[in-house]
């Protein structure tokens, strides 16, 4: 058979569409791979992540009126109630957390396109799924849960992910909220083996001003597990009908960052005012640094 | 309306669309560490724009950064015992009187401190950036400069280059990639915590645009040094761009504050 009979194509507008069919596994974007397990480099905000922040630590927190008083008003005990015991882990716990994570992709069975990155690894979090396939975020009246709903687009060999449709949940760890209207931009930096996680959180409820965080991690051949111990509603104490709190001027902690470090105490209340460097020379005159670090100074066996 | 195509025609035809396919796979992987051709002149090859005005956003490690912590106060740094011995000696007063109140705004510190960063094109060859705070300024050389010596310095000598992302041979993004060398010793915290003048310094300078129209500088750094550090000492900070020279205050070193 030497020749071939085709429809009503001409060479050119032929070899057009063959080069699309053909090429069409290939990605339509500069992408790179971030499937692997990465590890947390705990060097910032070592405390907040570990052992977790002062009950007063909101300095550099761009809260607002209502974020604070909400903050001020959070008793520790908030969480042994069993329907909050699990109030803390939005996906925010990526950046208030100490965890390593595993990062894998999901792909069509049939195309082999990558239809979702999804980020796991952490304690007492589901994994995050950052859908790829171009779907629609829901409605804004759906429901909304801890997960929330992720999408996520490349540019260049950039990802970022916007989630949407999150609980209300934290900030830090010490009562400071975020609304279930906040949403999470995360965007992943890949330079070889390191990876740096930027996540922006927007709240119109309880911030005036973003919240920006970023984190870095390292590819490590030690294997992250996918998920952690799920969080477990359980009785810790606190009888039912009871609403562990502090009225406002009650918070017995609000001078803690004063008493330890000699912050000032309008700093630990936070503002975005507290997150620019102007902020230095307002403070400069009330600060009193202590002579030696007394706890928290993270040399071992030391305090 | 029919055609016909020979065999050869049908080859050539195959030859060319696979081709193509591997070209489009070819410059698709010219991203960041991919290969590519004879590289643009560094200015006019930017596959980001850096210059302008930054200003610190400090969200992190606050107590570190915004006030002078503690003698003793080293939490989140993996010291080496020498080095916790050199920090716990750590005496301002010294280091005013022997003219070391920069020790803390050395290249490997400096993006740390709360200040503002002006970022401009020295020439072709060099991008410049300097600080507000401490008035310190740093150079980042592109392209096959060599250090004029072995001379240690402050900010240190820094080799710049561009990571390219592209698509169909187009840059659609990139990153900057700077490693520094010659360093003089200097601290990574205010409260004396030491690097040696045998450290180290990779730093990799990316932009994000937030959904508000913000744009904002991230600095991952990467800080080895084997005889304070027991692994490399790794921290991102960020920056968001400002319209104009609004808040630029320079100001003297200190070893206090």
């Amino acid at each position: 058979m030497g020749k071939l009979s085709m429809g009503r194509l001409s060479v050119g507008k032929l070899s057009t569409v063959l080069v699309v069919l053909l090429c069409v596994g290939l990605p339509a974007m500069a992408e790179i791979d971030l499937s692997g397990s990465w590890s947390s480099k705990n060097t910032e905000d070592a405390l907040e992540r570990g052992g977790g922040p002062h009950p007063d630590d909101w300095a550099g927190l761009p809260f607002n009126a209502s974020g604070r008083a909400k903050a001020l008003s959070f008793s520790q005990s908030t969480i042994s109630m069993p329907e909050r015991i699990c109030w803390f882990q939005t996906q925010w716990h990526i950046a208030a957390g100490p965890f390593s994570l595993k990062i894998w992709n999901e792909n069509d069975p049939v195309t082999g396109k990558i239809v979702a990155w999804v980020i796991g690894g952490w304690e007492t979090r589901a994994p995050m799924t950052i859908w790829m396939d171009g779907r629609p975020h829901p409605s804004k009246d759906a429901p909304h849960d801890q997960t929330g709903f992720t999408t996520g687009t490349w540019n260049g060999n950039v990802l970022t992910a916007y989630t949407t449709h999150i609980k209300t949940g934290y900030m830090r760890r010490n009562g400071a909220a975020s609304s279930d209207q906040a949403t999470i931009t995360t965007t992943f930096l890949r330079h070889g083996d390191m990876l740096t996680l930027a996540l922006v959180m927007q709240d119109p409820i309880y911030l005036t001003e973003p919240y920006i965080i970023t984190r870095s991690y390292m590819l490590t051949p030690t294997p992250v597990a996918v998920a952690g111990p799920p969080c477990i509603v359980g009785y810790e104490g606190v009888e039912s009908g009871r609403v562990p709190h502090y009225l406002p001027g009650k918070n017995p902690f609000v001078d803690e960052m004063t008493k330890t470090y000699g912050i000032p105490k309008e700093a630990e209340m936070g503002g975005a005012e507290t997150m620019y460097p102007a902020y230095r020379d307002k403070m400069k005159d009330e600060f009193v640094m202590p002579a030696k670090c007394k706890e928290n100074c993270g040399v071992q066996g030391r305090n | 309306m029919r055609i016909r195509i020979s065999k050869g025609t049908l080859t050539r035809l195959m030859l060319f669309v696979v081709g193509s396919c591997i070209a489009q796979s070819g410059l698709q992987a010219q991203g960041r560490g991919g290969r590519g051709g004879p590289p643009p002149p560094p200015r006019a090859g930017e596959p980001i724009d850096l210059t302008g005005y930054w200003v610190s956003i400090v969200t992190e490690d606050w107590r570190y950064r915004m006030v002078t912590p503690a003698v003793g106060d080293y939490q989140g740094v993996p010291m080496t015992p020498a080095a916790i011995k050199f920090a716990d000696a750590w005496d301002p007063a010294k280091d005013e009187a022997a003219g070391n109140q920069c020790k803390s705004y050395g290249a490997a510190a400096l993006l740390r401190i709360p200040e503002h960063l002006h970022i401009t094109w020295k020439d072709d060859q060099t991008l410049q950036m300097e600080t507000d705070a401490g008035k310190q300024t740093r150079l980042f050389h592109f392209g096959a400069w060599k250090a004029p010596g072995n001379e240690s310095s402050l900010q240190g000598d820094s080799l710049a280059k561009w990571d390219i992302d592209r698509v169909a041979g187009k840059p659609v993004g990139g990153s900057l990639q700077v490693t520094t060398s010659h360093l003089k010793a200097g601290y990574l915290r205010k409260n004396g915590v030491p690097y040696s003048d045998n450290a180290g310094l990779v730093e990799y300078y990316d932009l994000v645009k937030e959904r508000d129209g913000d744009q904002l500088l991230v600095v991952t750094t990467v800080v080895t040094d084997p005889m304070y550090l027991r692994e490399p000492f790794i921290v991102s900070s960020h920056f968001k761009k400002l319209p104009d020279a609004t808040g630029w205050e320079p100001s003297a070193c200190s070893a206090r504050w």
